[in-house]
């Protein structure tokens, strides 16, 4: 494993090494470590990039980690990763990917990932995105999430892209049945001329089912980023998204929220605030002793936190 | 110690300049507690923006220990020992209890020094510490919170500005134990705008601010009296006419 691969799993799933469990990292398009458990059994997929990820029913408390790396330019990975979780499994998944480049050439990941929870299955989803490295080739990371979630099922999912990803389209689709639940916790920052486009799609089909959508970003420089969110009420159900954004310097945020209910006990709900930080936080900051720009920085980091 | 020397504030009103502040002058010597009372809209608040640094004064100097701090800004003034406690304190997502007063304090704090901070202020401190100073804090709450942000600071002058304002009365004789206990413990100067007789009736010295300017300054024994000896509201002209 390159030495680049290691620094960006650090960064992107706290890992330090091969992990315990199952486990599938991805460097260059190519497969860099594998690991199956008695409980989880990977196998790549045939005839196309990627792996299936077998969890058994009733499998308790165990990670997957399935991080993805980039290390050089002129990279153009595409990789499909499949989650078939078993009724009442109660797992974590742990992806991430990070991509460096180094030189002219734009270097980009698609990761396309399905997940498919059966009855009354947990799983907690955690995605982080990074891009470093000095070179000026774009790096470019579209992730792609598409979760189906059966009765009494629930898929909590904390993505994460912090900085030096210039080019980003996240989609996610979500399909719930009877008393499911999705959380969804998004958090960006997008400075320079870095574009960020994140486009939710959720129908919410059985009764009792529930989505919550969370979104907190922060456009600096000349960023520009995009929140789209839909969600369709079919039934007796709860759905509610929320776009809270600072922009800073010429930074530009659009939120574009829609909301169909197409059952009268469908309770659907958007709240949007886009605006730059608070001159009244500012000040309070300043006077407990902290200069504007710490202020500023202050408030980002638990805006983000 | 504090010195306001012929302070003005001048803003943009719609038949032009406004005076809030019309040449004042204040001292506050170390080690006393000094409440500053009034009508609504007599410059109070004002009055403590000009010293935390918040509003610039149109004229006049401001001295603290000597040094003329008049073009110093917000921070500055904090470090040298400048602590405000808002009126109506600021919200942030994202920044817990635990964030502010550290940030208050200027370092990592035990947690049970951070319990004592929220305890003496009527909060029960496992409740609070992990929670964000956000929109989901009552009134009350964070106003308390707000008292325990200055209270870490231990600064040599701390400047309160309707610390009664939002705090139910169950919980006011506790914020007094408070006012008491800091000026037994921390050596620095007090100065709260308050209209609570309570708070008055704890002071060294009252200073009434009433249409941008001090129409009297002197020790509790002397000010409190004329305040609370007439029925009438000796501030509004319109009561005494009736």
């Amino acid at each position: 494993m390159k030495n680049i691969t290691q620094q960006l799993l650090g960064l992107v799933s706290d890992l330090f090494g091969a992990p315990d469990g199952a486990y599938n990292i991805r460097e260059d398009g190519a497969c860099a470590g594998r690991q199956s458990t008695d409980q989880i059994e990977i196998t790549p997929k045939m005839g196309k990039p990627g792996i299936d990820i077998l969890i058994k029913p009733g499998t308790q408390g165990e990670n997957v980690y399935i991080p993805a790396c980039v290390t050089h330019s002129d990279v153009d990975d595409l990789v499909y990763n499949d989650f078939y979780v078993g009724e009442n499994a109660d797992v974590t998944i742990i992806a991430g990917c990070g991509v460096h480049t180094e030189g002219e050439e734009s270097s980009q990941h698609n990761g396309i990932h399905r997940f498919f929870l059966q009855k009354g299955a947990h799983v907690r989803y955690v995605e982080k995105h990074i891009g470093i490295g000095e070179g000026t080739g774009k790096r470019i990371i579209n992730p792609q999430t598409y979760i189906e979630i059966a009765e009494g099922g629930s898929l909590e999912m904390d993505t994460v892209q912090m900085k030096g990803v210039d080019s980003t389209r996240r989609v996610t689709r979500g399909k719930l049945a009877a008393g499911s639940r999705l959380l969804i916790k998004e958090k960006i920052m997008t400075h320079g001329d870095q574009t960020a486009e994140t486009d939710f799609e959720v129908e919410l089909d059985g009764d009792g089912s529930g989505v919550d959508l969370i979104s907190r970003s922060v456009a600096k420089g000349r960023s520009h980023q995009v929140f789209r969110s839909k969600i369709y009420g079919n039934c007796a159900c709860t759905g509610h998204s929320e776009c809270d954004a600072i922009i800073m310097d010429h930074g530009v945020v659009s939120a574009i929220p829609e909301l169909t209910a197409n059952h009268v006990d469908a309770a659907l709900i958007h709240e949007a605030a886009i605006g730059k930080i608070a001159g009244e936080q500012i000040t309070k900051l300043m006077t407990l002793g902290l200069t504007e720009e710490e202020a500023e920085a202050k408030i980002i980091e638990g805006f983000l936190k | 110690m504090l010195e306001l020397k012929h302070i003005s504030v001048d803003v943009a009103g719609e038949d032009g300049e406004k005076g809030i502040l019309k040449n004042v002058n204040l001292t506050v010597d170390d080690g006393k507690f000094v409440v500053i009372t009034g009508p609504n809209g007599g410059g109070k608040s004002t009055l403590a923006k000009v010293v935390a640094g918040i509003n610039p004064p149109t004229e006049g100097q401001i001295f603290f220990d000597g040094q003329d701090i008049t073009g110093l800004g917000i921070t500055e003034r904090a470090k040298l020992g400048i602590s405000f406690a808002f009126q109506q304190p600021v919200r942030f997502k994202g920044i817990t209890v635990r964030d502010m007063v550290e940030l208050a304090a200027g370092e990592k704090i035990e947690e049970e020094q951070l319990c004592g901070y929220l305890r003496d202020v009527g909060l029960c401190a496992k409740d609070y510490i992990d929670r964000e100073i956000n929109a989901s804090l009552s009134g009350g709450e964070i106003k308390r919170i707000e008292i325990a942000m200055v209270m870490a600071r231990k600064t040599r002058l701390t400047i309160f500005d309707e610390p009664e304002a939002g705090i139910d009365l169950w919980s006011f004789n506790n914020l007094i134990d408070v006012f008491q206990r800091m000026r037994r413990e921390i050596r620095g100067s007090i100065v709260i705008i308050s209209h609570q007789e309570r708070i008055l009736g704890i002071a060294d010295e009252i200073v009434v601010l009433s249409g941008g300017v001090i129409t009297a300054h002197g020790p509790r024994d002397e000010i409190l009296p004329t305040l609370l000896g007439d029925d009438k509201c000796q501030f509004c002209p319109k009561l005494e006419e009736a």
